[in-house]
């Protein structure tokens, strides 16, 4: 428990690393082509009429 | 302080939606950037959007088909979360510039916050469940899954998605119905209330700022207070927008790291820092 409270300043650097793990993740399951699609087409639902 | 912030506001905004030719033309950005997440709210339908919400991305993801966890969208999360906490709130969301310039407007007596806040603070946890989560997993049009928070909620999207495509875009005008009013009559309350009230819509009721409130404890950029400079003068928490106590200043879930207190303080004992600095007994503050 200490060790945590003790290194509380540096969990930024776990959460930059994790979210560099889930950016390669989610690029290794092919997730950046899914948003890619959604976000180029005009979202009806975004606009209020789909 | 406050001109460096509205001038980054102002920056930010006008580089991430910095496509012209599709609000002249009603089109929307099509280029590779949009691959990638901006870490504010901006509606990838705005036509001047050069890149992805990450809101509307965690729900497209949860709107496959089957399950699969939203790696692409939670690694942006914890990227921008991790260094920059609710700093993105304050200084890089459109929509956040959006309602801090409606605040200014000298009408009404201002309120920084509304009543009841300490249950409706929690708003925007139950939306990001509720809406952005189990929502776009669970809601079904037929046998489409429901990006339920941009459908239903969003006043991002009907603000920079909606309007400024429907001005120009006849074919799209003549297909409004009941949910674009519905959409369009709660932007326009959550518009006008944040001329009363600092911020409701990222107070009360936005999923990302939940997201980015949960890492303020630990993120990177942060506010330090001199615990032995401060003479408790109050200067901080009365000029503090979302009325945050010294103690709570920077790593409330709260704090969008707006650098008023900051910039009030006589002793200068607050200040922008890199991380969380130690006393000599090892804690925090």
């Amino acid at each position: 428990m200490s060790f945590w409270r003790r290194n509380r300043q540096h969990f930024w650097i776990v959460g930059v690393a994790a979210g560099i793990l889930c950016l390669y993740l989610g690029a290794v399951n092919g997730q950046f082509s899914i948003i890619w699609k959604k976000a180029v087409m005009i979202c009806m639902e975004c606009i209020g009429i789909g | 302080m406050k001109k460096t912030r509205l001038g980054v506001q102002l920056l930010f905004t006008i580089i991430t939606n910095g496509y012209m030719y599709g609000f002249l033309n009603g089109k929307i950005f099509k280029g590779s950037l949009k691959h990638v997440c901006v870490p504010g709210l901006n509606c990838y339908s705005c036509p001047g959007a050069v890149a992805s919400c990450p809101i509307g991305a965690l729900q497209a993801l949860l709107n496959q088909r089957g399950f699969q966890i939203p790696f692409g969208v939670l690694g942006f999360f914890f990227l921008f979360g991790s260094i920059f906490g609710r700093f993105v709130c304050g200084w890089l969301c459109p929509f956040g510039l959006v309602q801090d310039l409606l605040h200014k407007i000298p009408v009404f007596y201002k309120r920084k916050r509304l009543p009841f806040h300490h249950v409706l603070k929690y708003g925007k946890y139950a939306v990001l469940v509720l809406f952005a989560g189990i929502g776009s997993m669970f809601l079904f049009d037929g046998f489409a899954k429901v990006p339920a928070f941009c459908k239903y909620i969003c006043p991002s999207g009907t603000f920079f998605g909606a309007l400024p495509l429907l001005a120009v875009n006849e074919s799209l005008r003549s297909q409004i119905g009941g949910l674009f009013f519905w959409k369009a009559a709660f932007m326009l309350f959550i518009l006008i209330l944040s001329v009363k009230c600092f911020r409701p819509f990222c107070q009360y009721l936005c999923p990302l700022g939940a997201v980015y409130g949960l890492f303020n404890r630990f993120s990177l950029v942060q506010i330090q207070w001199e615990k032995d400079k401060c003479i408790s003068c109050g200067a901080c928490e009365r000029s503090c927008p979302v009325a945050l106590s010294k103690t709570e200043i920077s790593h409330s879930a709260e704090c969008i790291r707006c650098g008023r207190c900051v910039e009030a303080c006589p002793e200068k004992c607050l200040h922008f820092s890199p991380g969380r600095r130690l006393n000599k007994l090892g804690k925090s503050r």
